[in-house]
């Protein structure tokens, strides 16, 4: 099979997973709705919580598989890595900013403001900020050998960014303790609620999956015909 | 080691010398700063809240934007004549060329801070020369952190489009646990809290020294190998 | 008496290198001995500067090998790097410095012994002695090209490199080039000269080769006349341009 042939079926697999995993997440938020009951103390407006959480869970998974990627390419040089990198940075910012939309939906109808400087929330801002970075520089860099290198440089500065800014975020919050003694997530999560916690955890991190294969599969169709077309000038 | 140490004291020196003769930049920069300070003094409410309350932010948002404009500098100097070449051409290992640059934005950032030190104890009527021996060491340390990570991204960003406004969005992350600690220690040294206050905050900024001067030295050479 | 087994100065075996899609170098392979000088000749995009630069140790080949004295320059550390000099279209030297600071600047790098003396007895060698506290800036294109010069060689290399040197040289520059690459030869230093000036690139050449779209279309000892080349060039970039 061509190189074009095989990204083509990537492609269609790929379509097909993400497919799956949003159906997923349709039985997942009818669970939620339906079948989880009610948080006591916060009502309804809880259950965004089933998204919130699993999003920023993969949310920081992507930029682990950043930083992953980006010391294994360094040491291959494999643009394969590259592109996996690539595909995860444009997933990842995608479910970054859902966490930091849906933290104010959450955080409005509960603590009455729109944005609280809390420790989760405020590393994840940071967290958006390196992606916005990281996918700035690759605009920024025409030539394909440098932009992998210079990406994966600011990959691995950029993992070990995460807990610094983890623990500054810490260290400063109890300082200034909560406005609010509730704790966003609920004291302790009872049976139903864990699971559908889990189930929202795994279809999330299943459509991070086909979402990353599929920009990935996009990426190596979109260099196979330029290949083609470089081929076919000569 | 002592060569590599050798060629960066010879490659600091040069840039060094480059650049005082020069002196634009560094003018600039102390022009800057001392404009940022002024326009800090305009910028709040004097009555609402005392200047010691704001002057640790005051102080490291200044000395942050200060950087930034002297790391611009490092690898832009090796564009001409495209200098760099004879720089990789030469026995000069890349953690030589990579340490010789970090020195030489100490010396150019530290020069910097220790006239707007002063200048900022001036304008905000702020006490340091009681707690002269601490406010330096907290800000040595954390400009070593920022200028560790800032020379490295200085030489990604020079070859990219729109370098100057690269180095910014591609540093900014990185400030945010140096600034942190540092306006915490800064606040704490200014109000003659005891050391267990900020002992914490000390270790978070030398881990993050080492860990980041270490690691950038580790991919320094991706940056500029082809 | 058999010689003892040795080493040629310069040996390169299947150098391949690509930019993206582009393929830079096909596979080259020459060598060259003490005393020789290469000169290649091609058209523009032949690859002959990534060529050079993958032998200055500028740049990493994807395929083949590099090796300097019969020892690897491709994975080379330091030591390898000073037995070569490059002169290149920049001049890789500091406006803002004399002529006298750049080359003790170099001097330092490539840890020559006292290198304020040697870097006035470079500039004495390219006639520059007078010109020693005059800012790099402020020279001409000829001053430069043999400032250049004198930096290439002040660590003494084996191996020298000059990718397109006779560019912007007006007559009397280029003529004090010239001799001075002539010397080179005398002193047994390896050269590999790239030029599309086939007259100049002929009278200092003891080998030439033809490089046209990443491989060397013809690489031998200097063989004809001026007109001869001229003839063989015109075929080589036809057939394969």
């Amino acid at each position: 099979m061509t190189a074009i042939e095989t990204a083509e079926l990537s492609l269609r697999r790929s379509r097909a997973l993400m497919v799956a995993a949003l159906a997923l997440l349709a039985a997942v938020y009818v669970r939620a709705l339906a079948f989880t009951p009610v948080e006591a103390t916060q009502g309804p407006a809880q259950k965004i919580f089933y998204v919130h959480v699993p999003s920023a869970w993969v949310a920081f998974l992507a930029f682990a598989v950043v930083g992953v990627c980006s010391v294994l390419y360094l040491i291959f040089k494999e643009p394969r890595l590259d592109r996996i990198a690539a595909a995860s940075a444009e997933v990842g910012v995608v479910f970054t900013t859902g966490v930091l939309l849906t933290g104010p939906i959450w955080a409005k109808p509960i603590w009455g403001a729109w944005w609280t400087w809390d420790a989760r929330l405020s590393s994840t801002l940071f967290l958006w900020f390196l992606y916005f970075a990281y996918l700035v520089l690759r605009t920024a860099v025409q030539e394909q050998g440098q932009r992998a290198r210079y990406s994966a440089v600011l990959g691995i500065l950029g993992a070990l960014l995460v807990p610094f800014i983890h623990l500054s975020v810490q260290m400063f919050r109890t300082l200034h303790p909560q406005a609010v003694v509730l704790n966003p997530e609920g004291p302790t999560l009872p049976g139903s609620m864990l699971a559908t916690l889990l189930f929202s955890l795994a279809v999330m991190t299943l459509l991070y999956t086909g979402l990353v294969w599929h920009r990935y599969a996009q990426a190596e169709r979109d260099e196979a015909r330029a290949e083609r077309a470089a081929d076919d000038a000569r | 080691m002592g060569e590599v140490l050798r060629h960066a004291l010879a490659i600091a020196g040069k840039d060094l010398r480059l650049e005082f003769r020069s002196r634009t930049a560094f003018l600039s920069a102390l022009v800057f700063t001392a404009l940022v300070l002024a326009i800090f003094q305009f910028a709040r409410d004097p009555t609402a809240v005392s200047a010691v309350d704001l002057a640790p932010g005051i102080l490291w948002i200044t000395f942050s934007f200060a950087g930034l404009l002297g790391l611009n500098r490092a690898f832009a100097l090796e564009r001409e004549n495209r200098a760099l070449d004879g720089l990789l051409l030469s026995p000069a290992s890349r953690t030589a060329l990579y340490l010789g640059k970090v020195l030489a934005n100490l010396v150019f950032v530290g020069l910097v801070e220790a006239i707007a030190l002063p200048l900022f104890a001036i304008f905000f009527n702020v006490p340091v020369l009681g707690v002269l021996g601490p406010l330096v060491a907290v800000i040595a340390l954390a400009t070593i952190g920022f200028v560790a990570v800032g020379t490295l991204m200085s030489s990604i960003a020079v070859s990219t489009r729109f370098a100057e406004l690269m180095l910014p969005v591609l540093m900014l992350p990185f400030l945010m646990p140096p600034i942190t600690a540092a306006v915490q220690m800064t606040a704490r040294i200014f109000a003659g809290r005891p050391f267990s206050e900020i002992i914490g905050w000390l270790k978070l900024l030398v881990a993050y020294d080492v860990a980041f001067l270490v690691v950038c030295i580790l991919v320094f050479e991706h940056t500029i190998e082809e | 008496m058999t010689a003892p087994a040795r080493h040629p100065v310069l040996t390169v075996r299947d150098l391949a290198r690509s930019f993206g899609p582009v393929r830079a170098l096909r596979g080259v392979d020459f060598t060259l001995d003490a005393g020789e000088v290469l000169a290649i000749f091609g058209p523009n995009g032949a690859g002959k500067t990534t060529l050079l630069r993958i032998l200055a140790g500028l740049l990493r080949p994807e395929r083949g090998e590099v090796l300097l004295g019969g020892q690897s320059a491709v994975r080379a550390a330091a030591s390898q790097r000073r037995r070569v000099g490059l002169i290149s279209h920049a001049t890789f030297l500091y406006d803002g410095l004399t002529a006298s600071e750049n080359l003790e600047f170099y001097g330092r790098l490539y840890g020559v012994s006292d290198p304020r003396a040697r870097a006035l007895a470079a500039l004495e060698a390219v006639a520059l002695a007078e010109r020693a506290a005059t800012f790099a800036g402020t020279m001409s294109r000829g001053m430069l090209q043999r400032l250049a010069l004198a930096r290439a060689l002040l660590h003494e290399p084996d191996i020298v490199l000059l990718d397109e040197p006779f560019t912007g040289l007006d007559q009397a520059a280029a003529a004090a080039l010239r001799r001075q690459l002539v010397r080179l030869r005398e002193e047994r230093r390896t050269v590999v000269l790239v030029t599309h000036n086939l007259d100049e690139g002929l009278e200092l050449a003891t080998h030439t080769a033809f490089q046209v779209a990443g491989r060397f279309v013809e690489c031998a000892p200097k063989d004809g006349d001026a007109a001869d080349y001229r003839r063989r060039y015109a075929e080589a970039t036809a057939a394969h341009g």
